[in-house]
């Protein structure tokens, strides 16, 4: 049943065997040992497990690795360059929009691609936009402050 | 204090911790993989209730990939002993409650669905499903008991033949003759019954543990998602498996998450510990949601009476509390002290009520066992007084805010003796009520609800004052009240010769940011550059010991410990310092990150002192031993006690019954603090939690057959961003008493304060049509419901 799946992920080229049933997460956490995307459900109901695929966020559990053959595959480690955060990145440590950590990769994928689509978001279009993704500790409160925060940082 | 004002007590420095979460290098127990490693699969009773007639592995084991399967009798056969339950509850007739055994695969009868009966262990997860699927286990199905009502008719069916009634304790508390003869006296007597609805914790990571073993020292190691490693240390060694402290090691790395849910000790921890030492090789474990949602303890889930007795003018005389707590299928760690000694401790709240009296039953049920979750016992108190005081408030026909000041506990009181055990140190409630009412615009609320009215919603206002009992605890006074435990905490401190400090705290951290407050806190204390200083948790190789993170304690127990190490580091230091500056000890202070002969210029910097520890060239040998390294552990002397009052504003749409909030204050008192950005967020998360309680969680069992119908996300309502608003909140700290650093805690106060405030406020909006109580959660469909019932009887 095995298969081998070609992809780029964070700008290198990967190939990697995997099921048919290996979802994409799977096969970010496991084959490539990328574990900064999170599983918190299993349902597609959290958003933990949020990367870009070919430049859209995408919740990479409800997704087939080999879906992505050919794709372009971004995740929380691929946003930040060597020498600084992502502009995103750094409004959440700011703003304290993390507090346990787990959802925070899913809910900073998902705020760049809102900020890429409405660079300049309301507080409640974050709020809409974020709904795929929970949280438990924050209360979205400084989330939302962060994302607002960080597509102002991101038109520059 | 306050050397380096950036960076020290009272700073909103930025969390350290940060960089790598957002990175995406957290160190989660999933994200660990050991050489070699096994997964495991458990196997989980479809039934609420079964006797296990037969188990056929053989299926299982010719899985491509399955290596081992385990069950229930093999444990039973290998000596693994019971999970044990941490706290003792007597009944009213001094008879000890029952404790039922507790092995972590069930080995002859399944109690709840989700209920632990095998392990399937194969070379990957997927094969050990498909193993798991393969396995064959034969039921012998028996009727369910699920509603704790139903449970305690004579005549139901037993959950444990040695608890008749499924009782497990019948606990008072209290004064009962006082609260009698108060309640014949009284002018008015307010009364209700309630439901404190049942609550899945919900961390957003799910469970996870990886069970190690080293044949060649003997060693377990235990990775798991917890937020007391060393207490699971010493009760799955000592109480499950049998292995001593010396030969197991605990490590809690980043968890994601905890809210209770991650105190206790699981089965599943236990299993993957045992199985790793039988086949030796590491065995890996990670909950499904769909698993967590049927393993993980819940929460709250009461039922209540409550009265209060009120003379003419509405002050309060008594109150008398009568509750059904569910305990699930068997006693979870910290279960049986949650109604009890964390509940009715608190029933005075903020007001002087004289006398108070509790009942509390706990029972029984084919349903997962229930244990503390943020607050655990304080939000059913506050949530039972909050709403009984604004009943009394309108049948009386007073204001409840005027209500709540009349009875409130005068600022010149403290220390103020309840008569409910607990003595509370220090408190300003008027204070807080009054920043609340001025941020919530309470006077103006009436134009408010007119104008609501005219676009045709019915808007509220609802107002809760809180207190609750943090800093868990002062061991004697847990010991004497049934704890098994001693519930102090420890610190190290270890400056290195080059005057870098390695702290070590028996505290853990999943989401509260310790690594950059305890930084703070010992930057401060040691009058040493916050960089130099690095927290270390959760390992028990690490750590000395330790008690964990739960009860808002980390500050106000593991911060003094700190503390105290921190002195001690000061005084051997002075001690050197004395030595080298050829002065008396007592000549010696320590200001600005030196040690100074007091009135003159002679000093050594602290890393010189430093250095001298570890080369002691010229050294007081005979009296003092080299080295800079203090380690402390701290009893506290009393519990704190953060306060405050939420107000919530919302407005119902009688077409749809949806509630939006459209205002949330919430005015605390935590004592002093260390970073007010961190504790924002800790009382923003509380709150959304309490938002949760009150309107959109509810976890819910089929009464008939036992199933589990909210066990996912797609039907247990979790608040999402475009549920909430944004909060505003603040604070009037009055330090605490009781430590010397005058911090109170505020990891649970969001969540205690504030699912009243939402209901006293939903109440309020339906007022208009008769509505007296509404119960938790209200959702659309109830509100939807109450609202059309309500104006159909108008209408008749
Ligand atoms: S893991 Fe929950 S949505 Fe993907
Ligand atoms: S920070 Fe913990 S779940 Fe969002």
């Amino acid at each position: 049943m095995a298969s081998t799946v070609t992809m780029t992920v964070n700008g290198k080229s990967v190939t990697g065997a995997v099921e048919a049933r290996t979802l994409l997460v799977h096969f970010l956490r496991e084959t490539l040992g990328l574990t900064g995307t999170h599983v918190g459900c299993d349902t597609s109901q959290c958003g933990a497990c949020v990367v870009h695929v070919d430049g859209k966020s995408v919740k990479s559990c409800t997704i087939l690795a080999v879906q992505c053959a050919g794709s372009e595959v971004t995740t929380i480690e691929g946003l930040a360059t060597e020498d600084a955060l992502h502009p995103m990145q750094e409004a959440f440590r700011e703003h304290h929009g993390l507090q346990c950590g787990f959802c925070t990769p899913g809910m900073v994928m998902s705020a760049v691609d809102l900020a890429k689509t409405n660079p300049d978001p309301s507080e409640h279009e974050v709020r809409e936009w974020l709904e795929g993704n929970l949280c438990r500790c924050t209360g979205y409160h400084n989330i939302v402050k962060s994302v607002v925060a960080g597509a102002k940082a991101m038109r520059g | 204090m306050n050397a380096q004002p950036e960076t020290g007590i009272g700073a909103s420095v930025r969390r350290r911790e940060d960089f790598r979460f957002l990175t995406g290098r957290g160190n989660y127990t999933d994200d660990i993989n050991r050489p070699g490693q096994l997964h495991a699969w458990i196997v989980r009773s479809p039934h609420a209730h079964a006797t296990i007639e037969a188990i056929d592995k053989a299926p299982a084991l010719a899985v491509p990939g399955v290596v081992a399967v385990f069950t229930g009798a093999d444990m039973v056969k290998a000596g693994v002993g019971s999970l044990p339950c941490g706290w003792l509850i007597n009944s009213r007739d001094g008879s000890p409650m029952i404790e039922p055994p507790h092995i972590p695969l069930s080995p002859e009868r399944v109690r709840h669905v989700g209920d632990q009966v095998a392990v399937v262990i194969a070379e990957t997860r997927e094969q050990a499903r498909d193993g798991a699927e393969q396995l064959v286990v034969t039921y012998g199905e028996l009727p369910a008991i699920i509603s704790m009502t139903e449970a305690i008719k004579p005549g139901a069916p037993l959950i444990w033949d040695q608890a008749p009634q499924n009782s497990c304790y019948d606990w008072e508390f209290g004064d009962r003759a006082g609260v009698e003869a108060a309640f014949k006296g009284a002018h008015h007597v307010a009364r209700l019954e309630l439901v404190n609805n049942r609550l899945v914790p919900n961390a957003m990571e799910p469970r996870a543990a990886i069970g190690d073993f080293d044949r060649g020292t003997g060693e377990y190691t235990l990775y798991t998602t917890s937020q007391n490693p060393h207490v699971i240390r010493l009760l799955m060694g000592a109480y499950v498996l049998n292995i001593p402290e010396s030969k197991l090691r605990v490590v809690a790395p980043d968890v994601g998450g905890g809210f209770g849910s991650k105190i206790f000790h699981y089965a599943e921890e236990a299993i993957v510990t045992w199985a790793a030492g039988k086949l030796h090789k590491p065995v890996k474990w990670t909950a499904d949601r769909s698993e967590s949602f049927m393993s993980d303890a819940h929460g709250r889930d009461h039922v209540t009476v409550v009265e209060l007795a009120l003379d003419k003018d509405g002050k309060f005389l008594a109150l008398h509390e009568k509750t059904l707590a569910n305990m699930g299928a068997y006693l979870s760690t910290f279960s049986t002290c949650i109604p009890t000694i964390l509940h009715s401790t608190l029933l005075a709240g903020v007001y002087t009520t004289p006398v108070i009296y509790a009942e509390v039953r706990a029972v029984f049920t084919n349903t997962v066992p229930v244990d503390a979750y943020r607050g655990a016992g304080r939000p059913e108190t506050t949530f039972l007084l909050e709403r009984i005081v604004d009943i009394a408030a309108d049948e009386m026909g007073i204001d409840p805010v005027e209500l709540r000041r009349r009875n409130f506990i005068p600022k010149d009181a403290f220390p103020y003796q309840t008569p409910v055990a607990l003595q509370y140190d220090s408190g300003d409630y008027f204070t807080t009520l009054e920043m609340a009412t001025k941020a919530a615009d309470y006077a103006g609320f009436e134009a408010r609800r007119a104008e609501a009215a005219r676009r045709g919603k019915y808007r509220g206002i609802g107002v809760s004052s809180y207190i609750e009992a943090c800093g868990i605890a002062p061991s004697q006074v847990v010991g004497a009240l049934g704890g098994r435990a001693g519930l102090y905490e420890s610190a190290e401190v270890r400056v290195h010769p080059t005057g870098s400090v390695t702290v070590f705290t028996g505290t853990h951290s999943h989401g509260q940011g310790h690594e950059t407050t305890f930084a703070q806190l010992v930057s401060d204390l040691l009058q040493v550059p916050m960089e130099s200083v690095e927290i270390v948790h959760g390992d028990t190789n690490k750590v000395a010991f330790g008690m964990g993170t739960y009860g808002s304690r980390s500050l106000a127990v593991g911060g003094m410990a700190i503390m105290k190490a921190v002195e001690k580091v000061v005084n051997k230091g002075k001690k050197i310092a004395a030595h080298l500056l050829e002065a008396s000890e007592a000549d010696i202070e320590y200001k600005d990150g030196k040690f100074q002969v007091a009135g003159t210029d002679k000093a050594k910097a602290f890393g010189e002192i430093a250095l001298t520890a570890y080369v002691p060239h010229n050294y007081p040998m005979e009296t003092l031993e080299p080295g800079l390294d203090e380690s402390a552990f701290y009893d506290p002397k009393n519990f704190t006690f953060p306060s405050g009052t939420h107000i919530c504003e919302v407005e119902v749409d009688p077409d749809t019954g949806v509630t939006e909030i459209v205002n949330f204050v919430a005015a605390d008192d935590f004592g002093r603090i260390i970073n007010p950005m961190i504790v924002d967020g800790q009382v923003h998360g509380g709150i959304a939690q309490g938002i949760g309680q009150a309107l959109l969680e509810g976890c819910i069992y089929d009464q008939q057959s036992g199933q589990l119908l909210t066990g996912s996300y797609m039907d247990y309502c979790m608040p999402r961003a475009d549920d909430l608003v944004s909060f505003k909140v603040e604070t009037h700290n009055v330090p605490a008493v009781d430590n010397a650093l005058g911090v109170k805690g505020c990891g649970e106060a969001g969540a205690i304060g504030s699912p009243p405030a939402v209901i006293n406020a939903i109440v309020d909006a339906l007022s208009s049509l008769g509505v007296r109580h509404v119960e938790m959660p209200a959702t659309p469909h109830r509100l939807w419901q109450i609202i059309n019932e309500k104006r159909a009887a108008k209408a008749a």
